[in-house]
Formats: structure tokens, C-alpha cells, sequence
């Protein structure tokens, strides 16, 4: 396949909300994730981390922990074997933190792991690890961006050196200062947690000195292999990354963290397949966080609401060693029609583990910021919500000045505020009441990039009409077995019972991880490209078989639809793939593609070297368009003026995504987006002692994230949208899109609600209380 | 955890004796508070005495009030007819708290006994006074967004009792019935069964090393019946109260004969406030008499620099639950 165009193909099964084909094994049980994984001899590894978090390691004494039975080894720094390489010399797969801890007696953040317990029982390893004695000697440590000790320095490079920390598109502080409404404001974020269901496993496996098998709740296996191999200083052949079954990972899973990497180096020394799994506290510092974050946004408009500048800045903490922060920016860059824009990045080094991607990085806290002063500005100048976005419509990307691929957010709109009856809102804040309680409408636009991705796949038709199709591809939960199972059935003209799709390992043809939103479009493409393979060559069988209908056509004038070939001239004429293959006596036909999605591959200036490589560097070469999907949110709340609790009691979504492969995990994931940024606009925030800089709720009782009492009917739809470039199928991502803006949509109905406007997330009913003690 | 060994008691004498002779058991009952803080390595005993299969069960109206064993279940207990028509307050803290999975393994004794929430106490690389005497309080300079402001010392600002059934009880002078290793049973009032934390944080109850809670009984009276339980939280379920109130009012003729009042989630204990009930008794139900009364409850408060809120909240929530059962 050459390029990413769209083919228009008729469809069967792809686009019908199918039930899940890996949902029975998941309800009974048999769908076994990565910590469930035991192989003969399997014995446990249990972490030990640091109590404080700056400082030295004096002593480590091991006599009790030693007693316990079973105990097969106690590494520490100085008895871990050391990786052929560390994390920050492994350049091409960026491990999210560059240090890997117990290489020395340094200590940086709490949490760190000071020591690896490995024993027959996982009981006796987590007992042998409480009973480890470390002493410190400690430092006082720097907690956050807002600790006095703490120095703002200018990165130059985010995000891994990936993005500049100053981007400046027009002329926006003259443009800002010259406009006729200023608005300017700060907004705050908490640091949250990512927290899966399924804690983050490892299970590595050694046979001899060069082979490894490591089972690891991975979203991109490819990812997880490089990284070893590079660590390890083994090709990549030699590791083999399984993942089955993902029980949730937001982004915490598609980087490597350093107990992958200790898990197998501990394997190795003891000579025993070796698993560890996480306990819920170290979750919050063993795989990374959304970091705790505050942005300065000024925004010019003119008198009739059209934005004429956004000048944008954004203060973060990161590690002792990495530069990463979200970049917030993005969105504001493209989202509307504003000439002037510009945003810096500025970081405070601290006590902390490396922060990562959390689904919808940067788009989420920055549209919090863009849509909530947009809001604003709307209330100030007396225009409704929806109007003010129509007026600053972008009708191509204004950050890159390139046409859309496609953009169906008017659409959006519209339909969405039929859904939720937004022109029964009430403009004038704080008007509405019910019983004792206040209620807000609100509402703010979704936008996800596409970023670029190119994937392989391969297909193998039985002639006994069932295939085999293999991507080593990640389902995160979301889907990707079932919508790659109606993808291959409507490839080869079977039903979907007769596909088996198999994903997560590195055996498999290599695939983008789960991450960005890129699987879908990623995965469908490479299918088709290995299904096409499969045409051609039963296509060229059949022309050459004197009992088929196509005998002796030519190949060009054949076209393949739902599994069936036929002339293009006189479709009558033709057969199905299975016919001519089970004449052949062939038992089967394999064939193997490349998809490619998104702007990156829209000119044929992509590189080949797999999809695992950094996205980013690729949407550089991109092509003729810009690609990304949209949506709105309407969003109802009540909050109570007395006790400053906020629920949300009707929720509408309506996006743009170009094909829906599977209506209802489609509509799921844009639920569960909804859910997710529910949770950050209203309760999750993880504490830190500002003397320790120590999480203080690190669990799940104490971490808040949305139970269902907390969620209203959540009512999703997709508009029609045919996206011609962007891939095989016209995919555009979806995970990640249904969390942007949904915690403005949420601010806004609370300005709506009460007049006062909340740019501290989460929202909690404590600085609910505190801004309606503020005149309004 | 530490390895234990583990006794079923038939007897009551069995499991108080066993008690008495190790000075580090402890008795189970649903495990959801004692087996938490085992993990966390927070409490260590050598010896888990499972009181489960002794005969403390049964909710029945007595002359005393509605006796409930200490063994019975949340879920039982707050969905049982004479709790919900006679003690609307106690259904509704057992209703609303926790999850349903730990409304189903928890007891009513194991419930009056679960220890704070404060993250300090719950993670070993803290100092705490609580948990180990004299190390120090960090809370009091640090994340005390969910401790207490009434109650405390500067040993100790937590919220020793976090949960809320104990709040309903302590509003409705419920009365603890105990049993100790000689076979001697006595009665406690719950008010007077928590210790404020003064300089020994560590010492939460009056309950003594050998002692069982056996049952609860809660006079039956017209405020219980007209009682109502009110939590606030950001998350709707599965979560402990910011500020919660437990009220009971009997009104006759126009005019408040009997109050009731208790606060949880601000308390260093259940807070029962004989203050706002003052302001209420002999009073015609009113806003502004909510009010004052919410304002004596919070008189005392002494409020840090995350919980500053908490001496608002707790009084509207007063008010609202006023409001709502002299509705
Ligand atoms: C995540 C989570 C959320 C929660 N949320 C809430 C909430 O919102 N509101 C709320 O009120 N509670 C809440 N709880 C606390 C829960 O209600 C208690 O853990 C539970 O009631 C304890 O009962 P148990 O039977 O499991 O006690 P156990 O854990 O078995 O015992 C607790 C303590 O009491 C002692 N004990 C038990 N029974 C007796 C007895 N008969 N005599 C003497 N000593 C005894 C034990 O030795 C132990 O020290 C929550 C708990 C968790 C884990
Ligand atoms: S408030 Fe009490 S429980 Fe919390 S740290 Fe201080 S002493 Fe410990």
C-alpha cells in the first residue's frame, strides 16, 4: 500500500456495535493478565522503596529480612547486577526517566526503590521487605514548582527534547496589549494519577544467558522489547514482551519504568523466573504522574468576541533529571481562528519521579485553560458559549496554516445542543435554582490530534474459511481485539466468529503501541494492507485458474470487496477469495502490509522504521493536511451554595471521529472519556507533604477517582465524517479525545451555576465554598 | 504483613482470655480495618483471635432501646426495618458509608474500633504520634485537609474516628455493652468511650486489652425517630465525610424538646456538641436558630491551614440537617 488514502469500502461488520470477543473470557476469568502469568519455577520479587526523598543511603541491613523463609536473594545497589546500559544512555526508546534507581546509594524521590526482595512466596518477599533495614541520611528535599527552594529555569526542550519550551506564531503581546477585551488568568491543576485497575506486572523469564521472555502489563510491547534490548545490550531477537490483556493504563504503561528493568536483572542473577507486581502505593511512584501544573493564559479579543491573541504560559515541576511537561500549548494553537499566539514553558526541578503522558497530555489541562477564559470572555460580552466558538471557528489549522482533513465540529454543535437543549440555558449566572441547590449548563469543545503511526500486519486465510490475522498490537481494554476482529471478517468476507486476532507480543508483526489514540486507525490500516496482499495473490490464482469466473482476467480489472472478487467492469462475474483458494489445494494464504495513518504518511516521505519510534518526529515530515478529531461537551450541574458539593447530572458528548469501527466500545471509550475527565475536573488529586515531599493518599481510598454515583446517563453520539486522507479506513483516534475540555464544560456550568468561576482543578466542594464566599 | 497465627473462638472467654495472656493479638471480626493496616505494616500482632463465631448477634427492640450485637453486619444492620423506622440516622450512616462489598464483610464492633484515615498515621515512613508516641505530628505543618478541628492537641489533630456510624451513635447516646476476660460485662455510653488525644494520641478508646464489644444499645426516643444522617464528600460513595452531621429533634407544639447533635469528619472524636443542642431546646425550629446553634458547635474550632473549610462546612451542614428534620 502506498499511501494512507482513504478507500471507501463497503463494510459488513466494522462500524455494527458487536459485542466484545474477548468479553467472555474477560467475565469468566480466562483472559489471564500479565501478573496472573506463572511458568514452572516461577518465584516473587517485592520492591523496597526509599521513606525519604532526598538524600543517602548509609547502610542497608539485611539479617532479619534474611530469615524469613524461602528467601532467595536481597539485591540492593551494591549487589544488583548492573544493565549494559542505563536508561539515559538508551536514546532511541526514552524511557520516561532517565534514572534508574539502585545503581548507587543516591535517593531522589519517595518511593524510590532502594531494594529487590526475591522469594518463593510472595509472602515471605513482602514480609522480608518490610523487615530490610535502610538507614538514610537525609536532605531536606524540594517538593514542588511552589516550594520556595524550588528555581523555575527555562528548558529550551520539553517533553524529552522533543518540543520547544517558547513557540511564537505572530506578533501576540502587541496584539495582545492593542485588543479591546483582556482577559487574563491562572489556572491550576493538581498531580494525578493515572491509576488502572490492574497494577503495573512483570514476569521475566530467562532461558540461558541471551534469551528473555518478559510478560509486562505493557501498551506497546515493541516499546517495552527496544528498551530491554538497548538496557540489556542484547538484540532485540533474543527478547521476546508478551501482553495479552490490559486491565487500563491511561499512559502510565507505555513507557518503560525501572522495575521492568530490576525485575529482569534480578531474574537473571538468580536464575528463576522472577515476578513482581506493584502494590496500589507504589503505583503513585513507580509509573509516573500527569504533573502538578499552573498556567497563565492571556487572551485577547475584539469587542464582538473574536480572539485576536492567546499568550500562553505554563509552570511545571519535573524530575531532579528530565525536562518532561505536557505540552499544553498545542491546543491552544490550533483550536480556534487567533492570529497572534504564543507559549513558554518553565520547570522546577524537585523531589518527584519523572512525570508522563496521562491520557489527552496537554490537550486536557490546556483546553481547561483556553475554554475556561473563552467562557469568560463570552459572559463578559454577553454572547452565548456556542456563539463565541462559532465566531472564532477555525476553518483550517491555524498553527500550521494547512486545510483539515476533515472537521465536522460545527456539526458537533449543532447536534449537541439539540441533545441537551441548550438554547433552554439561561445566560445570566447563578439565576437558576432547584430546591436548595444551584444548576449550570456549560459546555466546551473536544479536539485530538492524529498523530502519525505506521504499523504491520499479517493476515493467513485457511481454506477452510476461518483466518488467523496477527498485529502486535495492544488492547488496553477499550476494544482493539473486537474492532480488529470486524476489520479482518469484513477483509475477507467472513463472519467475525471465524477470525481469530491476536495481539500483544513481539513475535507478532510489529504494531504502535496503545498510546496517543493511534491504534485503531494504525492497526485497521495494517490489516488492510495485509489483507490486500492476500487479494492480490489469490487473485492472481484465480486468473490463472481455467474453473474460476476470472479466468484470464487481468488482475488490474479485478476489485475485491467483503471477500469476494469480481471484474470492475461486470461485477456479476467473480467468486470469493475462499472458492478460488480451496480449489487450489493451497490449505491457506498468508499476507503481510503496512498501514500508515495520519498527516506524517499523507506524502510519501515516511521513514520505515516501525511504528514504535517517537511519534512526534514524524508529524514533521507531514503532509498536505492537518489531521484531528473534535467534539463538544454539554454538561449540566448542581451545586449546593451551603455544603459546595458539585454533581454532575446530565452529560452530552458529540465527536467527530471519521469511521466508528465499533459503535458501542466506541461510544464506551467516549463515555469513559467523559468519566475520566470528570474525575480530574471534580476529585482527583494526589497530596504531598510539602516537608516530605511525600504523596500522603496514596491509594485508592484516599485518591479519588469518579464511582458511579458520580455519573449522570452520559449521553455520547458521532456525527457522519469521512476523512479521505487520513488512512485505509478514514479512523481517526478516539480514547483520548472524549476527556478534552470536559473538566471546562464542567467549570463553565459551575460559573453558569453560581457566577464564580473555578480554575483550580479538581473543583472540591472546599474551594466551591471558598469562591461563593468571594463577591460573584 | 508479619506471619500470625490465627484462633477461632467458640467462647467469649476464649477469645478475652487469649487477648489478655498475648499482649500483641488482636481480635478480627470483618478484617476490613484490621487486615488494611496489618498490609501497611501499620499494626503487627503475632496473633489474630476471630471473634466471628461468638453469639453477638441479633437486632431486637429492648426496654433499654435497639440492641444490635457487635457482630451483625453494616448492610444488615442498616437495612433492617426497626433501624430504619426508628433510627433513621444510624441506617443512614451505615447506608452511606463505605462500599457495598465492605458494608457486607464489616462489623458494628469492628465499625465503633476502625482508626483514622490520616495518611500520615497510614504510611510507616512518616513520624506520627499516633502510631508511634513521641516521634511528632506532621500533619500539623502538612496535608491536613482531612483532619480535625475540634478536639485536638498538638500531639494529634486527626479524625480518630473517620467513619460515621459511631457520629449517629454518639448523637443518640447509644450505650456499649462490654465484656472482659473475668466474664464481667459493663456499660459505657459511647460518649464517653473515645479519649480525646491530649498528649497520648495512641490511646483511642477506653476499651481495655481484654475487653469484646458484646453489643450497641440505642435508646429508643422521639429525636431518634426523627433523626437523619448527613454526609458531605466530593465523591457521591466510597468515601469518607469532609463534614458530616447526625441530628435528632423532637418537636412539640412549635417548639424543639429534645435535641440532638453530633458532628463527624471535624472531631479529633465523634463529636457530640451539648453547646448547639443548648441553643436549640426550648426554641421554635428555625434558620436562625440552626444557625446559632451550628455557630455554638464550632465555637471551639481550631482549624489548620487545609481544613480552614471544614468549620464552614460542618455548620451548614449542621443547618441543612436541622432544617431538613424539623422539615
Ligand atoms: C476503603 C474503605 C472505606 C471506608 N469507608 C468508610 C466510611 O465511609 N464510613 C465508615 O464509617 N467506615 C468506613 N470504612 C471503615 C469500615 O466501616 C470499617 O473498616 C469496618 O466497619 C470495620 O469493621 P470490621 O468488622 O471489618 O473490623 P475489623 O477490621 O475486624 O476490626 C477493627 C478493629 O476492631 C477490633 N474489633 C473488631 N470487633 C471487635 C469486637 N467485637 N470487640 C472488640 N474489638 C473488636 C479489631 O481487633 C480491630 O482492632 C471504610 C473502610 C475502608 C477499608
Ligand atoms: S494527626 Fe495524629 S495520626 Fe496524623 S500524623 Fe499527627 S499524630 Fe499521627
Amino acid at each position: 500500500m502506498e499511501t494512507n488514502q482513504t478507500k471507501n469500502a463497503p463494510t459488513n461488520v466494522v462500524g455494527k456495535p458487536m459485542d466484545r470477543v474477548d468479553g467472555p473470557a474477560k467475565v469468566t476469568g480466562a483472559a489471564r493478565y500479565s501478573a496472573e502469568i506463572s511458568v514452572p519455577g516461577t518465584v516473587y520479587g517485592v520492591l523496597k522503596t526509599s521513606t525519604i526523598a532526598k538524600g543517602r543511603i548509609t547502610s542497608i541491613d539485611t539479617t532479619r529480612a534474611a530469615k524469613e523463609p524461602g528467601i532467595l536473594n536481597i539485591f540492593t545497589h551494591q549487589n544488583l547486577p548492573k544493565p549494559a546500559k542505563t536508561p539515559k544512555q538508551v536514546e532511541k526508546w526514552r524511557a520516561a526517566q532517565s534514572y534508574l534507581p539502585m545503581q548507587d546509594d543516591q535517593v531522589q524521590y519517595a518511593g524510590q526503590p532502594v531494594a529487590l526482595v526475591v522469594a518463593a512466596t510472595l509472602e515471605a518477599a513482602t514480609q522480608a521487605a518490610a523487615l530490610i533495614q535502610v538507614t538514610y541520611q537525609a536532605e531536606a528535599p524540594i517538593d514542588s514548582f511552589h516550594d520556595p527552594k524550588a528555581e523555575l529555569f527555562d528548558p529550551q526542550k520539553i517533553q524529552q527534547g522533543k518540543k520547544d519550551s517558547h513557540v511564537v506564531r505572530g506578533n501576540p503581546q502587541q496584539a495582545y496589549d492593542g485588543a479591546a477585551i483582556k482577559h487574563e488568568a491562572t489556572y491550576v491543576h493538581a498531580i494525578n494519577h493515572h491509576s488502572p485497575m490492574e497494577p503495573a506486572a512483570t514476569l521475566a523469564v530467562w532461558e540461558g544467558a541471551d534469551k528473555l521472555t518478559v510478560y509486562e502489563s505493557s501498551q506497546n510491547v515493541t516499546m517495552h522489547q527496544g528498551a530491554l534490548a538497548d538496557l540489556l545490550g542484547m538484540p532485540r531477537e533474543q527478547i521476546r514482551v508478551v501482553t495479552k490483556y490490559i486491565g487500563g493504563g491511561f499512559g502510565c504503561k507505555g513507557s518503560f519504568w525501572p522495575h521492568t528493568i530490576l525485575t529482569v536483572l534480578a531474574a537473571k542473577a538468580v536464575n528463576r523466573p522472577v515476578k513482581l507486581v506493584l502494590t496500589r502505593q507504589q503505583m503513585f511512584t513507580g509509573v509516573g504522574h500527569r504533573e502538578d501544573q499552573e498556567q497563565t493564559l492571556k487572551m485577547g479579543a475584539t469587542a464582538d468576541g473574536k480572539l485576536v491573541s492567546l499568550v500562553h504560559t505554563k509552570r511545571a515541576t519535573t524530575s531532579p533529571w528530565d525536562n518532561y511537561t505536557e505540552s499544553n500549548g498545542k491546543i491552544l494553537d490550533m483550536l480556534y481562528a487567533c492570529p497572534n499566539y504564543s507559549t513558554t514553558y518553565e520547570l522546577a526541578r524537585a523531589n518527584v519521579m519523572t512525570s508522563v503522558w496521562m491520557r489527552a497530555p496537554g490537550e486536557a489541562p490546556g483546553s481547561f485553560a483556553l475554554e475556561s477564559s473563552l467562557d469568560d470572555v463570552a459572559n463578559q460580552l454577553g454572547i452565548d458559549p456556542l456563539e463565541i466558538r462559532l465566531r472564532n471557528y477555525a476553518d483550517h489549522d491555524y498553527s500550521n496554516n494547512k486545510p483539515w482533513s476533515s472537521k465536522s465540529l460545527k456539526q458537533c454543535y449543532t447536534r449537541g445542543a439539540e441533545l441537551f437543549g441548550w438554547d433552554k440555558r439561561n445566560a445570566k449566572p447563578g439565576q437558576n435554582r432547584k430546591g436548595r441547590v444551584l444548576v449550570g449548563h456549560g459546555m466546551a469543545t473536544a479536539s485530538y490530534p492524529v498523530h502519525s503511526s505506521q504499523g504491520t500486519a499479517r493476515v493467513r486465510l485457511f481454506a477452510d474459511g476461518h483466518a488467523v490475522v496477527e498485529a502486535g498490537a495492544t488492547d488496553l481494554g477499550t476494544g482493539t481485539y473486537t474492532v480488529m476482529t470486524q476489520v479482518s471478517a469484513d477483509a475477507l468476507g467472513l463472519p467475525p466468529e471465524k477470525i481469530r486476532f491476536e495481539l500483544g507480543d513481539t513475535r507478532l508483526p510489529t504494531a504502535p503501541g496503545s498510546g496517543g489514540s493511534v491504534a485503531a486507525g494504525t492497526v485497521a490500516s495494517s490489516i488492510m494492507a495485509a489483507a490486500e496482499d492476500v487479494w492480490d495473490k489469490v487473485v492472481k490464482m484465480a486468473v490463472a485458474d481455467k474453473k474460476s469466473p476470472l479466468y484470464k482476467a487481468k488482475p488490474a480489472d479485478v476489485k475485491v470487496e467483503l471477500g469476494r472478487m469480481f471484474l470492475i467492469k461486470d461485477p456479476k462475474k467473480g467468486e470469493t477469495l475462499l472458492a478460488t483458494l480451496g480449489r487450489s489445494g493451497q490449505p491457506d494464504i498468508e499476507g503481510s502490509g503496512t498501514g500508515k495513518y495520519g498527516a506524517g504518511y499523507e506524502e510519501k516521505n515516511f521513514g520505515q522504521n516501525g511504528a514504535d519510534e517517537n511519534n512526534d518526529k514524524k508529524e514533521k515530515v507531514s503532509g498536505g493536511h492537518s489531521m484531528h478529531s473534535f467534539g463538544a461537551h454539554f454538561c449540566e450541574v448542581e451545586v449546593d451554595p451551603d455544603l459546595g458539593t458539585v454533581r454532575i447530572t446530565r452529560w452530552v458528548g458529540v465527536h467527530g471521529v471519521g469511521t466508528v469501527l465499533n459503535l458501542k466500545t466506541a461510544t464506551s471509550q467516549m463515555t469513559g472519556g467523559a468519566i475520566y475527565g470528570i474525575g480530574a475536573a471534580l476529585m482527583e488529586d494526589t497530596f504531598r507533604d510539602p516537608n516530605y515531599a511525600r504523596y500522603t493518599n496514596a491509594d485508592l481510598a484516599g485518591y479519588h477517582v469518579p464511582v458511579n454515583a458520580d455519573i449522570p446517563d452520559i449521553k455520547v453520539e458521532f456525527v457522519p465524517e469521512t476523512d479521505p486522507y487520513i488512512n485505509y479506513l478514514g479512523v481517526k483516534g478516539i480514547g483520548e479525545l472524549g476527556m478534552v475540555g470536559v473538566a471546562a464544560a464542567v467549570g463553565n456550568a459551575i460559573f453558569n451555576a453560581t457566577g464564580r468561576r473555578m480554575r483550580s482543578l479538581p473543583i472540591t466542594p472546599d474551594k466551591v465554598l471558598e469562591a461563593l464566599r468571594q463577591p460573584a | 504483613m508479619n506471619n500470625f497465627s490465627y484462633i477461632q473462638a467458640d467462647k467469649a472467654k476464649e477469645a478475652t482470655t487469649a487477648k489478655r495472656d498475648d499482649k500483641s493479638a488482636a481480635f478480627i471480626a470483618g478484617g476490613t480495618t484490621l487486615l488494611d493496616l496489618m498490609k501497611l505494616n501499620v499494626e503487627n500482632h503475632d496473633q489474630l483471635i476471630d471473634v466471628n463465631m461468638l453469639p453477638f448477634r441479633g437486632i431486637e427492640m429492648t426496654k433499654n432501646g435497639l440492641r444490635i450485637g457487635a457482630l451483625e453486619r453494616m448492610s444488615d444492620v442498616g437495612e433492617h426495618p426497626l433501624v430504619v423506622q426508628n433510627f433513621p440516622a444510624v441506617s443512614q450512616s451505615l447506608l452511606l458509608a463505605a462500599s457495598a462489598q465492605l458494608r457486607n464483610m464489616a462489623s458494628i464492633g469492628g465499625n465503633v474500633l476502625q482508626r483514622t484515615r490520616c495518611g500520615y498515621f497510614r504510611d510507616t515512613a512518616f513520624p506520627c504520634n499516633k502510631r508511634e508516641p513521641g516521634t511528632g505530628c506532621p500533619a500539623i505543618e502538612g496535608d491536613n485537609r482531612n483532619l480535625a478541628i475540634l478536639g485536638t492537641s498538638d500531639a494529634c489533630i486527626a479524625t480518630s474516628y473517620p467513619g460515621d456510624l459511631s457520629v449517629a451513635l454518639v448523637a443518640l447516646d447509644a450505650v456499649l455493652t462490654l465484656e472482659n476476660a473475668k466474664g464481667k460485662q459493663r456499660e459505657v455510653p459511647i460518649t464517653k468511650f473515645y479519649l480525646l488525644p491530649g498528649s497520648t494520641p495512641q490511646k483511642e478508646t477506653v476499651l481495655e486489652d481484654d475487653e469484646l464489644i458484646v453489643a450497641v444499645t440505642i435508646p429508643q426516643t422521639a429525636a431518634a425517630q426523627k433523626s437523619m444522617y448527613l454526609k458531605v464528600r466530593e465523591r457521591t460513595s466510597y468515601a469518607y465525610a469532609l463534614a458530616s452531621a447526625a441530628v435528632g429533634l423532637e418537636v412539640q407544639g412549635g417548639v424543639i424538646r429534645a435535641a440532638k447533635v453530633a458532628l463527624g469528619g471535624v472531631g479529633a472524636q465523634p463529636w457530640r456538641s451539648p453547646e448547639a443542642e443548648k441553643m436549640l431546646v426550648g426554641k421554635a425550629p428555625s434558620e436562625a436558630v440552626f444557625r446559632a446553634a451550628a455557630e455554638a458547635a464550632l465555637r471551639g474550632a481550631k482549624p489548620r491551614e487545609h481544613n480552614a473549610f471544614k468549620v464552614e462546612m460542618a455548620q451548614n451542614t449542621l443547618v441543612r440537617a436541622l432544617s431538613e428534620v424539623a422539615a
